[in-house]
């Protein structure tokens, strides 16, 4: 019912990522040029509460994968609390086969400044934060940038257009911590603190940053907001399907012809993607390579094969399918990848990554990689896969954040579809593969096998 | 040695934020920057910028990956390494680039001009097998591409990143990392391929987002779908009970959600 509804709308539907092309694009002349910052006196028309109103009407959700209702998240600052409020964007984009956030700033970074005004209005903050992973040295120095030409432009710091409203925007660079982009995590180091976790309730909401009301929002998220300021509620919730509305960044990455970011309404299906990609990979003899499993929304999103290929991507209806949008990283994998290898290697990500606070991740992570290790290598039994269902079974909804819980999805996820493949490393003695035919280069070192 | 100059752009940092300890880690970033890693001097001052201990900041320091504290070369090369990069070919990179520089991970070339380090997914996935060069993006490299790059890095020749500008030193990077520009923002392009591949399609195929007209027939056209006004009924007004719900009430929602979608979905603010 969702499709044939959805379908009211172009496939494709540019609005974050209309003015990339644009000649310099990231300058504050060119985001103008395109009508940027135009919703601000608008906004400040509304007032705050109206902002949150058609934020709320629009039906937009979190784009950082976990799909909160960003306008609801608003409504819970308590406008009572005698403390400063503040805005902070988590731009520590960093999930594996995540990569929308980095190119939008990048390339338009004023979209995200534009956002973060209209949102700290909204829940009448006077200081945001935008935190951004530091491993990305030339995207920091163009959100550093934006800022200042806005500043310069009149968009931020005293009396904004003359609305009597104040804001200050400082850029803050992360230093190497895939756990910063738990929100609360993300606090911690923007207080100058490592990167842990903390315990909730209280939620950022009532107490985040120095235990102030705070409000995190992805990248993304902030990002849409000046289109539903400038086009209205409807205009965007008239885009998705039912419960997910308006358009999102679909990021394909891996074994498709035209890897790339393609913004489309919600609900779009992995079929009309890989199909706008140019279809799975083609081998050096023209035949095609199949498609063997894939990612909806990064690593921690448990797998899907083939047979999901007609799944609406949008928040229901990948859930349904028992998996999640997450930030709908679109890794593609064909079947010359060994499942056991691309998991082991996420496996590997999440021990390394694990803060160390809670056992059942830190150890649990430790374990995980020890026995995949083994039957990677061919070695242990087929109650190893058992040995490590029950790992997972320690792991998830028993860690202190969900660093530990997605740890566990490509394991479980992968044993469900490739149960086959984990034995034949038994019975092979090792990897049946081999890696040098899943490269982008394989065409030229391997002949083809049909 | 920690200079009066860096001293006060410390202090400078530290006063960006309403709490002076929010400028830890650009601080720490300038200490790389001048001292090429994170020095027990480095973090004596930052301690006495901020006012607390040495041990506190050693902390935060260990925690981070990007701070070293063992010299890093002129040029910090990063191999993606994680699950789609490797795939693509990072491993076969990273292993030919170790036996091409003779250094393991994390290790720095003799003549101190290439730290080698294999990385974790850097958001750049739709231009596998990546690489960094002092975290600049350098896209779809190829065994033999990467052993040009760090030929090229060790004579001096210039090197442009794929997606961004001149390839800085590390120390330089470092400082910009500190919140201090270094004027090259405007080089390199808009975006990369990949990044326009959508937006290329859609200019082909004249696809767009609705204009606010259209947007507003299509929603007049459902609303005269009378079994689907209905269908959509009873949703309206659930949402519209929630709305109107008290602070407790919404508050109930957010406990609720968080320990379930809190571990999975939560996730995704997890990225």
């Amino acid at each position: 019912m969702t499709e044939t509804s959805a379908r009211t709308t172009d496939t494709l539907t540019p609005v974050l990522t209309a003015g990339w092309a644009d000649e310099r694009s990231w300058t504050l002349d060119a985001y103008a040029r395109r009508g940027g910052y135009e919703a601000l006196d608008k906004a400040f028309a509304m007032g705050p509460d109206a902002v949150i109103g058609a934020v709320k009407d629009s039906g937009l959700r979190g784009r950082g994968g976990a799909g909160f209702p960003t306008g609801m998240k608003w409504s819970f600052i308590p406008q009572d609390n005698p403390n400063p409020k503040y805005l902070v964007v988590n731009a520590d984009e960093s999930e594996p086969g995540t990569c929308k956030d980095i190119p939008l700033m990048m390339a338009s970074p004023h979209t995200l400044v534009e956002g973060v005004i209209l949102s700290s209005f909204a829940i009448r903050a006077h200081t945001a934060f935008i935190y951004i992973r530091g491993e990305v040295l030339h995207v920091i120095r163009r959100v550093q940038a934006a800022v200042a030409e806005a500043y310069a432009a009149g968009h931020l710091g005293r009396d904004i257009h003359g609305s009597g409203y104040d804001l200050d925007v400082v850029v803050h660079a992360g230093a190497g911590a895939y756990i910063c982009g738990e929100e609360t995590a993300l606090l911690e180091g923007l207080e100058g603190r490592r990167g842990q976790p903390r315990l909730r309730p209280p939620f950022p909401a009532v107490a985040g940053l120095y235990a102030s009301p705070t409000v995190i929002n992805n990248v993304e998220s902030i990002s849409s907001v000046p289109s539903i300021i400038a086009h209205g509620a409807e205009w965007f919730s008239s885009m998705g399907t039912e419960k997910s509305k308006g358009f999102g960044i679909f990021s394909l990455s891996g074994h498709v012809q035209r890897p790339g970011q393609y913004e489309a309404p919600l609900g779009i299906t992995l079929r009309e993607l890989i199909d706008l990609a140019g279809g799975i990979r083609q081998k050096s003899d023209g035949q095609r390579h199949e498609l063997k499993f894939w990612t909806p929304g990064g690593s921690s999103t448990p797998l899907l094969t083939a047979e999901h290929l007609d799944v609406p991507l949008d928040f229901e209806g990948v859930g349904a399918a028992g998996s999640m949008l997450g930030t709908r990283a679109l890794q593609i994998f064909d079947e010359t990848v060994c499942v056991v290898r691309a998991v082991l290697r996420w496996t590997e990500f999440y021990k390394h990554e694990s803060c160390g606070k809670c056992t059942p991740c830190r150890e649990g992570t430790w374990w995980l990689v020890q026995t995949l290790a083994r039957l990677e290598k061919g070695q242990g039994s087929e109650a190893d896969l058992d040995l490590l269902l029950d790992q997972c079974d320690n792991i998830l909804g028993r860690s202190f954040c969900a660093l530990g819980d997605g740890a566990t999805s490509p394991i479980s996820s992968s044993i469900k579809y490739f149960r086959e493949e984990y034995l034949a490393h038994l019975t092979h003695g090792g990897c049946p593969f081999d890696p040098a035919a899943s490269t982008a280069w394989s065409d030229r070192t391997v002949g083809a096998t049909a | 040695m920690i200079s009066d100059e860096s001293l006060a752009e410390l202090r400078a940092i530290a006063a960006r934020y309403p709490q002076p300890r929010s400028g830890l880690l650009p601080m720490l970033h300038l200490v790389q920057s001048v001292e090429g890693r994170i020095t027990p001097e480095g973090i004596e001052a930052c301690a006495d910028v901020l006012g607390i201990s040495a041990a506190e900041v050693s902390g935060v320091a260990t925690f981070y990956t990007m701070y070293k504290r063992k010299p890093v070369g002129d040029y910090h090369v990063g191999v993606c390494t994680n699950t789609l990069c490797a795939v693509m070919g990072g491993d076969e990179i990273f292993a030919r680039l170790k036996e091409h520089l003779d250094v393991g991970n994390d290790e720095t070339t003799a003549d101190g001009k290439v730290t080698l380090e294999h990385l974790e997914c850097n958001a750049a996935c739709d231009y596998a097998p990546v690489m960094m060069v002092n975290w600049e993006f350098v896209d779809n490299q190829t065994p033999e591409s990467a052993v040009q790059l760090v030929d090229d890095l060790r004579s001096g020749a210039e090197v442009r990143s794929t997606r961004g500008p001149r390839i800085c030193t590390w120390r330089e990077a470092s400082r910009v990392l500190a919140g201090f520009p270094d004027g090259r923002v405007d080089e390199g392009p808009s975006a990369g391929p990949a990044s326009l591949v959508g937006l290329g399609i859609a200019a082909e195929r004249g696809w767009s987002a609705p204009s606010v007209e259209e947007a507003q027939d299509a929603q007049d056209a459902r609303d005269g779908e009378g079994g689907h006004a209905v269908a959509e009924e009873p949703e309206r007004e659930a949402a519209a009970t929630e709305d109107a719900g008290t602070k407790e009430a919404e508050a109930a929602v957010v406990e609720k959600e968080s320990p379930t979608t809190g571990t999975a979905a939560e996730k995704g603010d997890a990225q």
